[in-house]
């Protein structure tokens, strides 16, 4: 096994969570929305692994955690698409741009 | 007889409340209220005048305020001059009252007007009988605006509002002095109490230059209350008010109340030489200057206005010349026959509704009561000898001449002359000659005119013999004040008949001119000093081009600052958070997406200046 270094993940994991950064705060899908903020969530598990096998203290926790992560991650994927389809349906739009109820 | 002397000021203010609260249903009948009151006011005066005769003065003081060790109070003070004081405004203004039931009854604002006079009257009986200065400051202004308020009675004539307002702020002027003397007393003495400060006048407690100096202070509220030169523009202006009101204020009571302070200060003054000499000087130059304004003016309130002005600077100087008993006794005989001369003035601008004396003429027939009335009161003023006028004049010639003031003695000779010719002007144009034909039927006033006038005439007539040479009741009544050195000078035999001789010159010359038309008049004898005259010196032309322009003019150039420069910089300030906030509000878009984005790039920030703070970045 080629040890890969830790700083390898790490710039995976960045460039994973730019992009969905970027892409949640730039997309006029909510879809696509939906989607950056799971890519997000996934940089944050890569990191949660690298650390768990090459931190300075490396354990099994790292792992544990990450699967609570895509437990939630997945929860709340449902309940985003459930708020987007009642949206859906309420405004004929999934355009991000459309939503701007909170200024009044 | 403590407990009633409170009263006497609280009667007219409850007429004045009365008068407010329940005037538009009394009417007519408010007339009746006023006057009663006064005259409840009056019986107590003279019951306390009564009692001074011998009697101690009473002093009855209570605490207001306590500010650290200093305690100020409020209360009354009955002394020899102020109960004298309190029977003269309280008569007056009872008398007034009764007058102007006729003189008014026409009127719209009838309540109104006796509500104001029961201030007014008020007002002067509280500032006669105030033990300390704040308290008579405070008085002082109350009278300022009682008589600002009758000046002002007809409000929808323009000249009135004027005059009302001019009378105002001169007095004002004269006020800020008697103010600022006030708090330099207040300082060196330490109390405001009248006896506090002139037992530290004894002791020596003051230094001479501040006796000096607060003493002409307060001789400056006096000049602007007392319409002496060079604050005295505003006295005949102030004839605007309905005339009973120049009698009670503008000549018997409010104008007197600058030498009523003057003397009730007077031990101040008299520690100071230099002060006494201020008040004789102003006082002695006022006399003559307004005596020849007198000799000109076309208005028959004009005239008197002038001649008040004039008696008030013989008060002066009088006072100046250490004649205390002298200038109160002139102060007395003043209240009586100048209140007559103005009703009689009143009574006959009632009958010929007009007030130019070059459209009167030939009244002397028509109205029985009041041309012998006015010729009672001319001659009073004009010194003819055993009438009020006499008595007093001769004392204040005699004082200043015992004073050693020989200039000032021969300019009071000469006003003496000019005051005979005036008044006697006066008297041969409005009732003598032919009717000028513009005013065709003439009616005596009614009763309740008239008999007012024949008190004043009868007291006019008598007053005098209160100090006579042989009868000085005045002088000892006086003396007792204790802070008081009354200086007998010796009688001069020839003062009383020089200034006879001058007076019956004055009157002769008058007759002269006006009734037999044998000399030629002032306008076309010397018509430059004529014009001069009727322009009275062209004083209120010089305050106008002076003060009033100067001021404007200063003024505007710091509307123009505060215009522009203060608020252009306050603009550019409100401009610029405007602008920020307009900016910042498109921000506020709603959009959760922008949102996010400002917070991420504020988080980029933050996480920037902590790496550089860290030293990370190097």
């Amino acid at each position: 096994m080629s040890s890969v270094p830790l700083s390898v993940y790490l710039v995976l994991a960045l460039i994973l969570f730019c992009i969905g950064l970027f892409g949640a705060l730039t997309k006029r899908n909510a879809v696509i929305v939906l989607i950056s903020i799971e890519l997000m969530l996934n940089a944050v598990n890569i990191n949660l692994i690298a650390f768990a096998k090459y931190g300075i203290n490396p354990s099994i926790t790292g792992q544990i955690f990450s699967l609570f992560t895509i437990t939630v991650a997945a929860a709340e994927a449902a309940v985003g698409l459930a708020i987007l389809i009642a949206l859906y349906r309420n405004r004929k739009t999934v355009n991000v741009d459309e939503m701007d109820i909170m200024k009044r | 007889m403590n407990p009633i002397i409170w009263l006497i000021p609280v009667l007219p203010l409850l007429s004045f409340v009365l008068l407010l609260l329940f005037g538009r249903r009394l009417k007519e009948a408010s007339a009746v209220v006023g006057s009663l009151l006064t005259l409840g006011s009056l019986i107590l005066s003279v019951v306390v005048f009564m009692g001074q005769w011998g009697g101690a003065s009473v002093k009855q003081t209570a605490e207001w305020l306590a500010i650290g060790d200093t305690v100020l109070t409020v209360g009354y003070e009955i002394n020899p001059l102020n109960a004298l004081m309190l029977v003269i405004v309280s008569f007056v203004s009872f008398l007034i009252q009764v007058y102007s039931k006729g003189y008014m009854h026409d009127d719209d604002r009838f309540p109104v007007f006796f509500a104001y006079l029961g201030l007014f009257t008020f007002a002067m009986l509280g500032l006669v009988i105030s033990p300390n200065l704040l308290q008579l400051y405070i008085f002082w202004e109350l009278v300022g605006v009682g008589s600002f308020l009758l000046i002002g009675y007809y409000f929808y004539k323009s000249e009135a509002r004027e005059a009302a307002k001019k009378a105002f702020i001169m007095t004002r002027i004269g006020d800020v002095g008697l103010f600022i003397g006030i708090i330099l007393l207040f300082w060196q003495v330490g109390s405001f109490e009248l006896d506090a400060i002139f037992d530290a006048v004894t002791a020596g407690d003051i230094s001479q230059g501040w006796i000096t100096l607060t003493a002409i202070l307060i001789f400056v509220g006096a000049i602007g209350k007392s319409g002496q030169f060079p604050l005295h523009t505003w006295l005949p202006d102030a004839m605007e008010g309905p005339t009973p009101v120049s009698a009670l204020i503008h000549a018997a009571t409010m104008v007197a109340a600058g030498v009523y302070l003057v003397a009730a200060m007077f031990p101040l003054f008299e520690a100071s030489e230099a002060a006494l000499t201020t008040v004789a000087v102003v006082g002695g130059f006022t006399a003559i200057f307004a005596a020849t304004i007198g000799l000109a003016q076309a208005d028959i309130k004009r005239v008197l206005a002038y001649s008040t002005v004039s008696q008030l600077g013989y008060m002066m100087l009088a006072l100046g010349s250490s004649g205390y008993v002298a200038g109160i006794f002139h102060l007395t005989t003043h209240a009586f026959f100048k209140a007559l001369l103005f009703l009689a003035a009143g009574s006959v601008i009632h009958a010929v509704h007009t007030q130019n004396i070059h459209e009167m003429g030939g009244l002397w027939k028509k109205m029985k009561w009041t041309a012998p009335l006015f010729l009672i009161g001319a001659m009073a003023i004009s010194g003819v000898p055993l009438l009020s006028g006499f008595f007093s004049k001769d004392e204040i010639l005699a004082a200043t001449y015992a004073d050693g003031r020989f200039g000032l003695f021969w300019i009071a000779v000469i006003a003496t002359f000019l005051t005979a010719f005036y008044m006697f002007r006066l008297f041969f144009l409005v009732f003598t000659g032919e009717s000028q034909g513009k005013v065709k039927k003439v009616q005596e006033s009614p009763g309740v005119m008239v008999f007012p006038m024949v008190v004043l005439g009868i007291l006019a007539v008598i007053a005098g013999y209160i100090n006579t040479p042989v009868t000085p009741i005045l002088d000892d009544y006086l003396a007792q004040n204790p802070y008081l050195e009354i200086h007998h000078h010796e009688s001069y035999w020839w003062i009383p008949i020089v200034a006879t001789v001058v007076s019956l010159f004055g009157i002769f010359m008058a007759w002269l001119v006006y009734a037999k038309k044998k000399v030629k008049r002032l306008s076309e004898a010397s018509p430059d000093f004529h014009f001069i005259l009727l322009n009275k010196y062209f004083i209120d032309e010089t305050y106008d081009y002076s003060f009033v322009k100067g001021t404007r003019g200063f003024s505007y150039f710091w509307y123009y600052i505060d215009r522009f420069v203060v608020e252009g910089v306050i603009q550019l300030v409100t401009g610029a958070v405007g602008w920020i906030s307009k900016t910042s509000s498109k921000a506020h878009n709603g959009q959760v997406q922008l949102y996010g984005s400002v917070a991420f790039a504020g988080m980029a920030v933050l996480l920037l200046i902590v790496a550089w703070l860290g030293g990370y970045l190097t």
